[in-house]
């Protein structure tokens, strides 16, 4: 590094995936002052994937899902401030204004601020007992308390993205009798083709779990010991647990006020840098470029957060860095393991390889000769070789790929 | 208690020692250079590649079949390769000679 950073402060807001790798990449790459980290949740940092997957059905604390063991914050002299929020920053004096009024001096700032469930506009919703969003530690923890303490375990999830799912599952294997609703005609219409949600359908479907489409919510009616959610085809469903899956807000608003620019999210530069030269922004709450696809995106993912994490670190170090990833994301439902990798919008032409094992698959995703994206179903193979080919660009005989005579080699299937 | 030795791809070799959790785990806690465990441990991400020491692949086993499946097309594969997010540490490893992957 050029220019001493002995005596330099770098404040983080949020202690999350972006956040906490951002911390320990930072040491990693040189920087030998201060690194606060500031979180307004009290529980030490932890992975969020899990909490809708083994988490739920588990007796677990997060203790045992911790990003990086408490150790490694002692030995890396970072500093955690749990159960504090940061309520202002103002860039032209450099600070930050913590919940309690006090203030704070920083030479970089890093906003991984991520996102909050977006909580729509139902009618009775507020008022409604035992309603959870499914984010944080203690929304699972209590999700879980409540059907495991209630005796008819009727638990409606509303929102068929992949938390909903994934909670849905977990419901359901503590034996809880469950209910999807999607406003949408299919689940997870938002995030890919129809044939997936087809498969997740089924998938649930064959595993006892309800899933209603095209339902809109409309109300919630509180009863003594419990709900009934009210959709506007006039269906009713009793309730002992609701958990609220239809989306996130992205936590922008301290940005916002401090005068950094927002477009659907922190604009941020190639790397990590936000319209201040001296304040970074890295994870769920970032509208960025991929220069792979070449337009800009907001992406909620753990690959995401680490590696803009990475990106910033090696930024405010002073080293050449360009954030220049293929996406990737998993999905753990029931026993199929799903691989997403790159990003299937655009695509005008899906192929699908079915392998001879029940529930083992992948969907190709193509823009006319560019292969976009891979889902893969209990098929790692296909995930990684996705990978490589969406890197490298080369041109694919499409044909080859859903003839199961064929070996799955890297060279099978180059035109 | 299990010690297990990394060399990483700059030469250097450390040695620790662990009791509970993956070898990914103990290796993240350690600040192994080259193992960074991006994806928390499901198998997704390869940033936890090593080579186990030929001599010794008994101790850890093969890999089971999501595992083989991440490894095969890697470009640094090796007969002995192991995605150590999905090795637990145990007495059984003590003594084991892992080089970080590229
Ligand atoms: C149930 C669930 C399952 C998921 N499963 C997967 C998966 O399988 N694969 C995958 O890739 N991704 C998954 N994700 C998404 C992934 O967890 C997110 O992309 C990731 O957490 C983003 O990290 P982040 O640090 O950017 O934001 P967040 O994790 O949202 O963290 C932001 C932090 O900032 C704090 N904060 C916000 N404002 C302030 C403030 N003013 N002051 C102080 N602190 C503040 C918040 O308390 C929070 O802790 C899942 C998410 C959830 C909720
Ligand atoms: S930590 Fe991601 S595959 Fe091992």
């Amino acid at each position: 590094m050029s220019s001493t950073t002995q005596n330099k402060v770098c404040i983080v807001i949020g202690a999350s995936h972006a956040g906490v790798n951002f911390a320990f990449a930072l040491r990693r790459e040189g920087w030998e002052g201060e690194i606060i980290l500031y979180d307004n949740d009290k529980e030490f940092p932890y992975h969020r994937p899990p909490l809708s997957k083994a988490y739920l059905t588990s007796e677990e604390g997060t203790e045992q899902s911790l990003l990086f063991p408490k150790e490694n914050y002692k030995t890396d002299n970072i500093v955690l401030k749990l159960g504090i929020a940061v309520n202002t920053i103002n860039k032209e004096e450099k600070t930050i204004t913590l919940a309690n009024g006090s203030v704070q001096q920083y030479d970089k700032l890093v906003i991984a601020t991520g996102a909050r469930p977006f909580l729509p506009p139902i009618q009775g919703l507020d008022l409604a007992k035992n309603v959870f969003p499914m984010r944080t530690a203690e929304d699972a923890i209590n999700i879980r308390k409540t059907i495991n303490k209630s005796l008819t375990k009727r638990a409606v999830i509303i929102g068929g993205g992949y938390i909903g799912l994934e909670t849905a599952a977990s419901l359901k294997k503590l034996g809880a009798n469950v209910v999807v609703l999607e406003r949408e005609e299919r689940v997870l219409a938002r995030v890919t083709a129809p044939v997936m949600s087809d498969f997740f359908t089924q998938l649930h479907q064959n595993n006892g779990v309800k899933i209603l489409t095209s339902k809109n919510v409309i109300s919630i009616e509180n009863k003594d010991d419990h709900n009934v959610v009210v959709c506007d085809d006039g269906t009713k469903l009793n309730a002992d647990l609701i958990v609220v899956g239809v989306g996130i807000k992205v936590n922008s608003e301290l940005a916002q006020n401090a005068g950094i620019v927002i477009e659907n999210g922190i604009k941020v530069d190639e790397t990590a840098k936000t319209n201040d030269t001296d304040i970074y922004a890295i994870g769920d709450c970032t509208y960025h470029f991929n220069p792979h696809y070449k337009y800009h995106l907001r992406l909620e993912s753990v690959q995401n957060a680490v590696d803009q994490a990475k990106t910033a670190a090696k930024a405010i170090c002073e080293q050449e860095v360009v954030y220049d990833t293929i996406p990737w994301f998993w999905s753990d439902q029931f026993d199929v393991k799903l691989q997403i990798v790159g990003l299937s919008k655009g695509y005008n032409q899906i192929i699908i390889r079915q392998e001879e094992a029940k529930n083992s698959f992948s969907t190709w995703y193509f823009k006319d000769d560019e292969l976009l994206a891979v889902d893969a179903v209990n098929f790692a193979k296909a995930y990684v070789l996705g990978t490589k080919f969406i890197k490298s660009k080369q041109k694919l005989d499409k044909s080859k790929i859903s003839d199961l005579s064929i070996p799955f080699k890297p060279n099978s299937f180059l035109a | 208690m299990a010690k297990i030795t990394f060399i990483t791809s700059d030469g250097n070799t450390t040695i620790v020692e662990g009791s509970t959790g993956s070898v990914m785990e103990l290796a993240v806690q350690n600040k192994i250079k080259g193992i960074d465990g991006d994806c928390g441990g499901v198998c997704s991400c390869a940033t936890c590649h090593v080579h186990v020491n030929p001599e010794q692949w008994d101790k850890t086993g093969a890999p089971d079949e999501l595992e083989n499946d991440m490894l095969e097309f890697d470009d640094n594969v090796s007969e002995y390769s192991r995605l150590s997010c999905q090795m637990k540490v145990s007495e059984d490893l003590d003594g084991l000679i892992l080089t970080v992957a590229k």
